[in-house]
């Protein structure tokens, strides 16, 4: 066994883990705060920790933006009392919350977030079949929501889960779709790969240059993850909630979690495929680091671009109003798939054309 | 009433320029909150809530309280329409019952004995206030209800009372004893 | 008395149909049919205040007003027809003034061959409007206070009928209100309409001529004769009768409103005539009876002490806790399989002969065939409590068991009820009798006395009440009173009649048949039908008297038993 590897994987996974969920929280924050701003509130400005005032001349700059509101929300979530009712079937009402966080977590694995520090690959497994291994996971999402629809034995979940599951299948498979010209393009399924194959020039963005592949992906990324406009299986006003109507506290705050953690794990492979991942077509930036400097600067540049379409994601649910179910069905089976077959067979035209 | 649907133009079924003008929608108040500090709390009331207490209008739906009538008695008489009106059942009545005591106004025969209205339940729909026959029960102006415990968000007759105050109105009981009285003795005296 | 075979061929509404010449009035003697019992048959709501099926006719209060026709007749006394051939209808118009409707009330005048009646014309419409809008000049309007609010007529037509504004301008008068008639009738004059079914009613079927009209014009109102209170045993069903709010019950006065109460069909357990009851509750609380019609029984009324005999169900000595005493211990709450489970183990180690029981006659008749097999199984001596009282010539019994018939019909009860008391009594004292099941009734009262009951070796109680029995029991199982179950009754008259569940038994009490059904499968190791509706079938299966009977056929009103000589040529191959 490669000790050092374990060690390095080991590390990698934590510094991930912790800041991937310092993201979640603070998502969550800049999603009230921008629903705020939008709706001509001001959003979370009064959480103040006792030691606030000690920080000197931001403390209550902090208090205002709502800075410590994630800190308040998270003891709210492990405080509150952890219901259970009595007519859920136990045993999937308990799994149900982990199944619907750990799949989004998981599909960072393989996801490049920056180029190298030192002889590491900022890369938690770099697999040669990396997409293949983040559609398997992505798949295994739908279930902790179905489970939750179904175990919570009531009406507004049960809905909530039939619709998700409908939903969630249908997009994986124009997901799936979208995302072949991209790897035609490539010639290979490993996510280092895609990113080397976007450097040289800002054209080069496989944004650029499958534009079709890219919105297809989009939307359904936002199905996927249930984010308006596709937040069918939650939808508060008509489901008060959906799957998650019977949770509480920590358990309801795993759902949360998972959703959040959901949208940085799309928006990853969004950055990874589309928008070069960790690179910057200009200064050399898109060449593997050779000094840590340039490593951490890859990482920065990555997390910024994640960071915009997170903010991209969250503003369009205060933008666009929820689509109706069979719009939602119409649009994913008579629309999306065909263009994204479309879309392949174009690609592979092209590219049989240019190679003869 | 039927409103026909205009079929969808392409540029309208493309939605793209519907995304547009949505982003430019949000972007106009996004921008106006985040960079000129200007909010609906901020425009209208001049504050936030707590310190700046906010300003219902006329009509607005509050919590529900008893009234007394110009000379300081129970208006309600224990009808229990409301209770049976009430949709999340948030009103319970104790009626007087035979031995109970009587209406503390002359000639209205019965008031209520416990009159609860369970304001953790109350969805402020305004029925009961629709519904009552003697002008007795409001929906007042307060928004702001709290308690630290669940038995202390069931108002009681006097919390109800006392909250509720005063209401000018129809005396329609004071009305028929003062025309009673008016009228000659009964049975009239034979002549 | 059923209506006459002849029959009179009418148009109502238009609409043809043929209805009986004679009709049934309200003492059962046949009279001419009329227009009202016409439109009834016809299914057509003619409203009304003074008529009630019951009650003679007195034709006062015109709300059933309405625009007839009858054939015209020539000078020739032929019908004159029309150019199809149909005869010719004369509209009743006002002799004096031909242009005016004029309407009949339906409740008196009797119909005759080829008339029409119009129950739905404008004419009537009009007529009705205005009879209401007569009736309501003096009224208060008091709705809100009235206990009536919810099922008054009044109200009900001023809804269909009536119009939405009053053009009285005048000052009303003012009748007398809150007067206290008697101990359970408190007056309101201003609401009353006149229509003196309470006054006919207390002359004519009670035979106490106590009320009357004083005073003239619109003065005019009920009143108890000058001196006197009314206060005979059927007083409370003038309250039912009274259209409107005048009359009201001082028992239920400002108790609570109808709309809120649930209405269950029952039998009265006051006495063992067994007047069909509705009771009305809410949330486990009775609010009061009402008699149900059934003219095999109590036609539509009931006596005012069994009306106001129900606040014993939710009496605060209730049994509410499943006690057992086991190895000399104190009595202490368990649970209802482990108690039964005691029972069954003591029970098990008596000799055959060696156990009496003891039931009540107040008991559902199923409850009675369950312990009728429990006492079979160990040879048991039986019996039940008498309880004479006295009775009346109108509707109370002496009897005032309500299911001794039931009693004597399972072999509970011997022929002489409580005859076998004494015999119990003396085998306990003798040693002969070591285990003694009793099942509502506190024995200790009915000559089986504390010391006595200390001799036993086992003493299972099945009660509703804390009694002397019950804390010398080794076993007590809390029961449930008639409005918490489900069974029928056997009348005095041999009238087997069902009774329906209105609310639950108080914290752990249970129906005796539930707990009889665990206990006599586990005692008897045979099967017990598991509803209520099952052991009423094998019932009527075991027992002749009852052959042919089931208990979907039963329906709301009973049916009669079967007399024994017909039972016995029944039974013959």
């Amino acid at each position: 066994m490669d000790w050092q590897f374990l060690a390095f994987s080991l590390a990698k996974i934590l510094v991930v883990f912790a800041v991937v969920m310092t993201m979640v929280a603070y998502a969550v924050l800049v999603e009230r705060k921008v629903s705020a701003f939008i709706q001509d509130r001001v959003g979370p400005n009064r959480a103040n920790p006792f030691f606030a005032r000690y920080i000197p001349y931001l403390g209550m700059k902090l208090v205002r933006w709502g800075i410590f509101q994630p800190m308040a929300d998270a003891l709210k979530a492990i405080l509150k009392e952890d219901y259970t009712p009595a007519h859920v079937r136990k045993v999937y009402f308990w799994i149900a919350p982990a199944l619907a966080m750990v799949p989004a977590l998981l599909t960072l694995a393989v996801i490049p977030f920056g180029s190298q520090l030192g002889a590491q690959k900022m890369v938690i497994a770099d697999l040669d079949v990396g997409v293949l291994y983040t559609f398997g996971i992505v798949s295994l999402g739908v279930y902790g929501i179905v489970l939750a629809g179904y175990a919570a034995n009531s009406k507004y979940p049960f809905l909530g889960g039939i619709r998700s599951s409908a939903q969630m299948i249908s997009y994986e498979i124009a997901m799936g779709l979208s995302v072949i010209p991209v790897f035609l393009l490539v010639g290979s399924l490993n996510l280092s790969d895609v990113i080397g194959a976007q450097s040289g020039s800002l054209l080069a963005w496989h944004v650029f240059k499958q534009p079709v592949a890219f919105f297809v992906f989009l939307v359904a990324a936002f199905a996927e993850t249930n984010r308006l406009p596709f937040d069918l299986p939650e939808a508060e006003t008509e489901l008060v909630g959906g799957y998650h109507t019977e949770y509480s506290s920590m358990k309801f705050a795993l759902f949360f979690l998972g959703e959040y953690a959901a949208m940085i794990s799309v928006s990853a492979m969004m950055v990874t495929l589309f928008f070069g991942g960790w690179t910057l077509p200009f200064l050399g930036l898109d060449q593997p680091a050779q000094s840590l400097w340039v490593g951490l600067l890859h990482i920065l540049i990555f997390f910024l671009k994640l960071c915009v379409l997170l903010v991209g994601i969250i503003w369009v649910r205060w933008m666009l109003p929820r689509f109706r179910y069979d719009q939602l069905m119409d649009l994913g089976w008579r629309r999306f798939i065909p263009v994204a077959l479309a879309n392949i067979v174009v690609t592979a035209g092209v590219l049989a054309m240019m190679h003869r | 009433m039927i409103v026909e649907r205009k079929p969808l133009n392409l540029a309208e079924r493309l939605y793209i320029p519907a995304v547009a003008n949505g982003f430019k929608v949000t972007w106009r108040h996004f921008k106006r909150t985040l960079f000129e500090g200007r909010t609906a709390a901020g425009d209208t009331a001049g504050g936030f809530h707590p310190e700046v207490p906010w300003r219902v209008g006329e009509g607005y739906r509050g919590a529900p309280y008893l009234v007394r009538d110009q000379d300081g008695a129970t208006k309600c008489v224990s009808c229990q329409l409301c209770e049976f009106v009430c949709p999340p059942k948030a009103i319970r009545i104790t009626p007087p019952g035979p031995d109970g005591a009587p209406a503390d106004r002359r000639n209205a025969e019965k008031m209520p004995r416990e009159f609860e209205i369970n304001m953790l339940r109350c969805i402020f729909c305004g029925y009961c206030q629709e519904v009552c026959p003697e002008e007795a029960i409001f929906l007042q102006r307060d928004y702001s209800l709290s308690g630290t415990s669940r038995a202390e968000m069931i108002y009681d007759k006097e919390k109800l009372l006392a909250l509720g105050g005063a209401h000018a109105g129809l005396r329609k009981w004071k009305q028929k004893e003062d025309e009673a009285r008016a009228q000659e003795a009964f049975p009239p005296a034979a002549s | 008395m059923a209506p006459s075979a002849e029959t009179i061929r009418i148009k109502i509404d238009g609409r043809e149909l043929d209805v009986p010449k004679l009709m049934p009035d309200w003492q059962g003697k046949l009279q001419p049919t009329t227009m009202l019992q016409a439109c009834r048959l016809a299914g057509v709501e003619v409203p009304h205040y003074c008529y009630h099926p019951r009650l003679p006719v007195a034709g006062n209060c015109r709300m059933c007003l309405v625009e007839f026709g009858t054939p015209m007749v020539g000078p020739d006394r032929k019908p004159v027809l029309a150019e199809d051939g149909s005869p010719k209808i004369a509209r009743s118009v006002l002799p004096y003034e031909p242009g005016t409707p004029r309407g009949a009330i339906a409740c008196a005048t009797p119909i005759s061959p080829g008339m029409e009646i119009y129950p739905n014309s404008a004419a009537t419409r009009q007529m009705r409007e205005a009879v209401l809008e007569s009736l309501l000049i003096n009224h208060p309007l008091d709705c809100p206070v009235c206990d009536q609010a919810g099922e008054c007529k009044l109200q009900e037509y001023s809804v269909e009928h009536g119009q939405a504004a009053s053009t009285f301008v005048e000052t009303k008068v003012h009748k007398p209100k809150a007067v206290d008639l008697g101990p359970r009738i408190m007056l309101d004059d201003e609401r009353c309409v006149l229509c003196t079914r309470c006054i006919r009613f207390t002359r004519d079927l009670v035979g106490d001529d106590r009320l009357g009209i004083v005073n003239r014009g619109s003065y005019n109102s009920i009143a108890a004769y000058p001196g006197s209170r009314f206060e005979n045993n059927y007083t409370l069903n003038t309250v039912d009768l009274c259209p409107v709010g005048a009359l009201t019950s001082k028992d239920f006065r400002f108790q609570m409103r109808v709309w809120f109460l649930k209405e269950t069909k029952s039998v009265c357990p006051s006495c063992a005539t067994g007047c069909n009851i509705t009771i009305w509750s809410r949330e486990g609380r009775i609010h009061r009876y009402t008699p149900r019609d059934n003219d095999a029984v109590n036609a539509s009324w009931m006596c005012d002490q069994g009306r106001l005999n129900f606040r014993w169900v939710a009496r605060a000595d209730r049994l509410t806790e499943v006690r057992v005493a086991r190895d000399g211990a104190p009595l202490q709450r368990t649970t209802g399989p482990s108690a039964l489970q005691e029972a069954v183990a003591r029970l098990g180690r008596v000799p055959k002969g060696a156990l009496a029981l003891v039931a009540s006659a107040r008991l559902a008749t199923e409850e009675l065939w369950l312990l009728r097999r429990l006492a079979a199984h160990f040879e048991a001596v039986t019996d039940v409590v008498d309880r004479p009282g006295t009775g009346d010539a109108l509707l109370v019994s002496a009897d005032k068991n309500p299911n001794l018939n039931g009693a004597r019909l399972t072999g509970i009860a011997a022929d002489a009820p409580g005859s076998r008391l004494a015999a119990i009594a003396q085998g306990i004292s003798a040693g002969r009798i070591r285990a003694l099941i009793v099942f509502g009734e506190d024995v200790t009262r009915h000559g089986i006395g504390a010391e006595l009951l200390a001799k036993l070796d086992t003493l299972v109680v099945c009660d509703l009440f804390e009694s002397e029995t019950a804390r010398r029991a080794q076993v007590v199982l809390p029961g449930a009173a008639p409005a918490e179950k489900r069974g029928t009754f056997v009348n005095t008259k041999g009238r087997v009649q069902r009774f329906w569940k209105a609310f639950d038994a108080p914290g752990d009490a249970r129906p005796e048949l539930e707990w009889l059904q665990d206990w006599v499968a586990a005692q008897t190791g045979a099967p017990v039908p598991a509803t209520v509706e099952g052991v009423f079938d094998e019932m009527a299966r075991g027992l002749p008297a009852m052959a042919g009977m089931s208990w979907a056929k039963l329906g709301d009103l009973g049916l009669p038993l079967i007399p024994p000589a017909a039972a016995a040529e029944g039974s013959k191959p």
